[in-house]
């Protein structure tokens, strides 16, 4: 005890300094633990959450018989799985491009285009959408129509959407995680090319045979800790482009838009805190679980 | 890499296909611009197009003559990301310090401290009732307070760049008698400017795209930042558009010009900043991925 309050003082101004993040971590992360005991309460805004009425499981039981459990856990981790895997397989792809390229210029161009949406809200991005996917006026419909189709009301399509959804986001963040590979793929050992060069490789022997295989690791580590994050809706993108248009509700609604609709729209904060535990610890579980993976694979690749 | 370099097919298609890509990303916001300057009659008449019949001023006269709550919007998103980039950049800092200071015998249980906050979150219900028992709700702070003011993923990429730096700089400080603050405000912090400048980066942007403190924290229409403005306006379209034909003449709604032109102001800024921010985002994230 003597020895820490030595240490407190000896150090005071570099605890000082930290005491603002630590202060601050500690109201809206430590502190807000004692609520989660409302998923086990009937609770009442008046009374708190020391005096609500105890339930047991019942918000869990109340969460886990509805039909919309399996759909929100279905469709969270269907459109997070779709989203990892087609925006790697996106910034891979562009990143061994942009590899081959030897005009500075181009690149610098392209570069700068693709990395643009990346820095809009999902709310820009959902008017973008709007002028492309309207019933009236929009892009999509009229081309539809030039090519003799009958146009689409698509925001009254549930099924058409996951693969817009999945169009949406390598539209907005293949660009920038292609920067993470080219960056990986540019530490590679020159004189592996050389050699390659020497015995009459092509460029796309070179590709698969050296490119690939040493980028593998990059690519496994970001997936894996990316695997963490998959039980965790994308409430940004979801709700901004969907909205509470219900009719899309069937393959777009995730965890996350349910709880929000639970907590500020149904006013069921019960139900809501008992769903986003379940979330928190099944999300936990499985950063512990890619971690493990990544650090037996990886020696250098794990999070912690 | 000495191989002659021919211009082959194979060249020509990565090109393209590299071309390609860039005109996808880019055709949205044209399309976007060109909508906010066309005519309201021309949007009527032919759709959205990319080069409309008649150009137009209309959109953007309507946001600045007769919008007060557009107006209005935009000056609060601006307040809320200058004051909150820079209170974030503050605390930010401030913690990055102590915790790259081998002196400091507990920084790496504080670390741990921080880093726990980065796996495990109650989620949405109990940060929820905790900001509405601190009162942060209906108020300027609770845009600027809640969720963005801190991120322990930005305080420990600071924290890293910090660890670079040689340590007898502090040790001969000390010996000038120099204590911890003057340290970290006089030596420090300016040989941080890069990572510090990433990180406000990161702050302000993550400020002006918010919208979701709005949506959670504020009812009242005059504390609405402009994102948060374009989410109500795009809502009561999409109700509008599920409606039967014909109920949609009985509402006035905002013109389809000055729609998209509330998205370019809104997109203003970040293309005024965007050659910081291409430079220092992509840095940050290069850093970040390698080593989180």
């Amino acid at each position: 005890m003597a020895s820490f309050l030595r240490e407190l003082a000896r150090n005071r101004y570099s605890y000082l300094l930290v005491l603002p993040a630590a202060a601050y971590v500690f109201l809206f992360s430590y502190a807000t633990y004692p609520f989660l005991m409302i998923a086990f309460q009937r609770f009442n805004y008046q009374k708190g959450p020391f005096r609500s009425e105890w339930i047991g499981l019942e918000n869990f039981r109340f969460f886990f018989q509805s039909r919309e459990a399996v759909r929100v856990i279905a469709n969270t981790l269907q459109l997070n799985v779709l989203f990892m895997i087609a925006v790697t397989v996106f910034a891979v792809a562009l990143a061994l491009l942009f590899n081959e390229i030897r005009s500075r210029l181009f690149m610098r161009f392209a570069q700068t285009t693709m990395i643009f949406p990346n820095f809009l809200s999902w709310i820009i991005v959902s008017y973008m959408m709007y002028s492309l996917f309207t019933m009236d006026y929009g892009i999509i419909n009229q081309a539809l129509q030039w090519f003799g189709a009958e146009p689409v009301n698509w925001y009254s399509t549930a099924k058409a959407w996951p693969a817009i959804l999945v169009g949406m986001k390598v539209w907005k963040e293949a660009g920038m995680s292609s920067i993470i590979y080219l960056a990986a793929i540019t530490a590679i050992d020159g004189s592996l090319y050389e050699s390659a060069d020497i015995d009459g490789a092509t460029r796309w022997q070179k590709m698969r045979r050296i490119t690939l295989p040493l980028l593998a690791p990059t690519i496994a580590i970001l997936t894996l800790l990316n695997l963490g994050k998959i039980f965790y809706g994308d409430f940004g993108m979801i709700y901004a482009i969907i909205g509470d248009n219900g009719v899309l509700y069937p393959t777009t609604d995730v965890i996350d838009t349910y709880v929000y609709r639970a907590l500020r729209q149904i006013g069921d904060p019960s139900n809501a805190a008992a769903v986003g535990l379940f979330q928190s610890v099944v999300g936990l579980l499985l950063v512990f679980a890619a971690n493990w993976v990544t650090r037996r694979t990886f020696k250098e690749g794990a999070l912690y | 890499m000495t191989a002659r370099r021919r211009f082959t097919i194979g060249t020509l298609l990565i090109y393209l296909a590299l071309a390609l890509f860039s005109l996808i990303c880019l055709l949205p916001m044209v399309l976007t611009l060109t909508v906010s300057l066309s005519s309201e009659d021309s949007i009527i008449e032919h759709g959205y197009r990319l080069i409309p019949d008649q150009w137009s001023l209309d959109g953007y006269r309507t946001i600045f003559v007769n919008s007060a709550l557009i107006f209005r919007g935009y000056l609060i998103s601006i307040v809320v990301t200058v004051a909150g980039s820079a209170l974030a950049l503050l605390v930010t800092a401030l913690a990055a310090y102590p915790l790259a200071n081998p002196n400091v015998k507990y920084r790496n249980v504080l670390s741990l401290y921080f880093f726990i906050t980065m796996l495990f979150n109650g989620g949405l219900v109990p940060w929820y009732l905790m900001c509405v028992k601190l009162g942060l709700t209906n108020n300027l702070l609770s845009l600027i307070v809640p969720m963005l003011m801190f991120n322990a993923f930005n305080m420990f990429l600071v924290r890293n760049f910090m660890e670079g730096i040689p340590g007898e700089l502090r040790e001969s400080a000390y010996i000038d008698g120099a204590n911890d603050l003057r340290i970290a405000f006089r030596i420090y912090m300016p040989l941080c400017v890069p990572v510090l400048a990433t990180v406000t980066l990161f702050y302000a942007l993550a400020y002006w795209n918010d919208w979701f403190n709005a949506i959670m924290l504020v009812d009242n229409k005059k504390l609405y930042p402009l994102q948060y403005i374009l989410f109500q306006l795009r809502s009561n379209i999409q109700m509008l558009e599920m409606l039967p034909n014909g109920a949609k003449t009985e509402y006035t709604l905002p013109a389809e010009s000055t729609k998209m032109a509330t998205v370019i102001i809104t997109i203003g800024p970040i293309v005024f900043l965007y050659p910081y921010l291409q430079r220092y985002f992509t840095k940050g994230l290069v850093i970040g991925a390698v080593k989180g």
